[in-house]
């Protein structure tokens, strides 16, 4: 970079402007993720009149109206409930069914594994939740249908393919020689496992555990193919899009945000390294 | 000392699961749309490209993925090389620029709602400086285009963060030495963008693309937040059958055209950007 041009005033001139540039557009595209979330705040945490009311002010007034009447209004509760059981069961599931494949991936060597890993990509590349449509007369024969229960078993259908690459590459990044070592030293597969393999890979773990759990949590289509009673959060703002005030569909979406920032903010370490071996 | 059958045993679990939950029901839709009562027949199908609402639905949502997808491409190339560049405050950009990762479809017709709806802030901020005396109602009829507008800056605002995250993750794994040989040789920043960056991340360009692409013919919950009823989808179409006229054999059929829509640009995308045997880094 230093060598290449003379140093002389119009040189670090055309630099310098180049740097404002820069950094102005990195604070562009940084305000264009950020102002609409901040849009919405403003809509939540202001009464419903002001929220209905125009021309709107552009800082929130700090009145909890919105929000009391979202946790009044009829059923919403139990569909955040319902959203929360069903992205925890999602998490839960997909995790104990997804690492031990993702460990088969990454130690094994056996016929099949291609067959195996395409069936697992297959997954991510087909629009999923219309499989919801059949699943729904599936779950009516037996009895899973309108359950917390059945809806997270589709939901950990979706989240599996993520679980088995990212638990695949988390895996991978450990080497076997520690294992080996621990064999040696006298532990059994299960134990070297144990004591070696999971304190390492915990963190990583939970991290595609969140990434699962938010995958359910904003999961609409099938939710609202599958539940009646029993409705999730996204199902339930979905279904009363057309008939439900404003203030209600504000305050349900800040609710369905809040989630995603913390859960985004938890995992960001490892994100990338997740995509960039899950890709290969 | 590891038995044979232990990895077999330990991909039983998603086998099984997937086999369930994924090839099963697959098989149960495409036999449901193939079915007029009881034998084998296209009528699922005929209904439902003879109804009127179908052509405005698939050329809706082919318009709208190909609108978003190319911005949403440029944007996070632009993104994804501006952070490599970063040194300072990297971890914080980063963190922004993928928050809507996180956030559903949902959330993000809402979001945009709170923008476009008839007392929202486009309309303050318009009547803020002058340019309109009362507000008007952007998302109707008369505002087709707007409404359009509206939809793919969501989509675009909600789902650039995940072609974001594959395309940083991509050139992580470009090695330094290339850039640093090219530099010695002379090579502008454009060019080592266009000579190196490029055809080294057409891997990770191949399934930010698929990804997306999928997702964009699949897109409902923005479209049902901003449009309702104004900008019909296919994936509107397939949840007003199932609901609204409930007729699930019109539901599975249209499930299935936009399956075989996604196959079809799942493997064009596959060729076009085909990565030359051996020829990974």
């Amino acid at each position: 970079m230093t060598a290449a041009t003379p140093a002389g005033r119009p040189a670090s001139d055309a630099r310098r402007a180049g740097r404002l540039v820069y950094l102005a557009v990195v604070g562009l595209l940084c305000a264009w993720v950020l102002v609409p979330i901040y849009f919405l705040l403003v809509n939540t945490l202001s009464s419903p009149e002001a929220v209905n009311n125009f021309p709107k002010a552009f800082w929130p007034e700090f009145d909890l109206a919105s929000l009391t009447f979202f946790a009044q209004f009829a059923g919403m509760l139990k569909a955040l409930t319902n959203s929360v059981l069903v992205a925890a069961l999602t998490m839960v599931m997909s995790i104990l069914i997804g690492a031990p494949a993702g460990y088969a991936l990454s130690r094994f060597d056996f016929p099949g594994k291609a067959a195996f890993r395409l069936l697992v990509m297959l997954t991510r590349a087909f629009p999923l939740p219309l499989l919801a449509l059949p699943l729904a007369v599936m779950f009516i024969q037996t009895g899973l249908d309108d359950t917390i229960f059945g809806l997270a078993l589709v939901h950990t259908t979706l989240a599996l393919p993520f679980a088995v690459l990212i638990t695949f590459s988390l895996f991978s990044g450990i080497p076997i020689e520690l294992e080996e070592s621990a064999w040696t030293l006298g532990c059994t597969r299960l134990s070297a496992f144990i004591k070696v393999v999971l304190p390492l890979i915990l963190p990583g773990i939970t991290a595609s555990a969140i990434f699962a759990f938010v995958i359910s949590w904003n999961e609409v289509f099938a939710a609202a193919v599958l539940t009646i009673e029993n409705r999730t959060l996204t199902a339930f703002l979905l279904q009363n899009l057309d008939t439900s005030p404003l203030h209600l569909k504000f305050a349900g979406g800040f609710i369905l945000v809040v989630p995603a920032l913390v859960f985004i903010f938890a995992v960001r370490k490892y994100l990338f390294a997740m995509w960039g071996i899950a890709n290969r | 000392m590891t038995p044979r059958y232990l990895p077999y045993l330990l991909i039983l679990p998603v086998t099984l699961f997937l086999g369930l939950f994924f090839l099963y029901p697959f098989v149960l839709v495409a036999m449901q749309a193939f079915d007029g009562g009881g034998r084998f027949s296209l009528e699922n199908f005929q209904e439902v490209v003879d109804y009127w609402k179908f052509p405005i639905s698939l050329r809706n949502t082919l318009l709208l993925a190909a609108a978003v997808v190319p911005v949403q491409l440029a944007l996070a190339l632009l993104m994804a090389t501006m952070v490599t560049r970063m040194q300072k405050g990297r971890d914080l950009v980063l963190y922004i620029w993928t928050i809507p990762l996180g956030i559903s479809d949902l959330a993000a017709g809402i979001i945009w709602l709170a923008i476009f709806e008839q007392s929202g802030f486009l309309n303050s901020m318009m009547s803020g400086l002058g340019l309109i005396d009362r507000p008007m109602n952007l998302l109707s009829y008369q505002n087709l285009g707007l409404a359009f507008l509206a939809i793919a800056l969501a989509e675009i605002w909600r789902a650039t963060a995940i072609m974001l995250v594959i395309l940083v993750a991509g050139i992580g794994l470009i090695p330094k030495e290339y850039y640093e040989a090219a530099e010695v040789f002379g090579a502008s920043p454009w060019q080592r963008f266009i000579r190196i960056t490029l055809p080294l991340l057409r891997p990770s360009l191949q399934t930010a693309l698929i990804l997306r692409v999928i997702l964009a013919f699949e897109v409902f919950a923005v479209v049902a937040a901003l449009g309702g009823t104004l900008f019909p989808v296919l994936m509107s179409q397939t949840y007003a059958y199932q609901f609204e006229l409930l007729n699930g054999g019109a539901a599975a059929a249209v499930a299935l055209i936009i399956l075989a829509i996604s196959i079809a640009a799942t493997l064009v995308i596959l060729r076009v950007l085909r990565v030359p045997k051996g020829a990974t880094i």
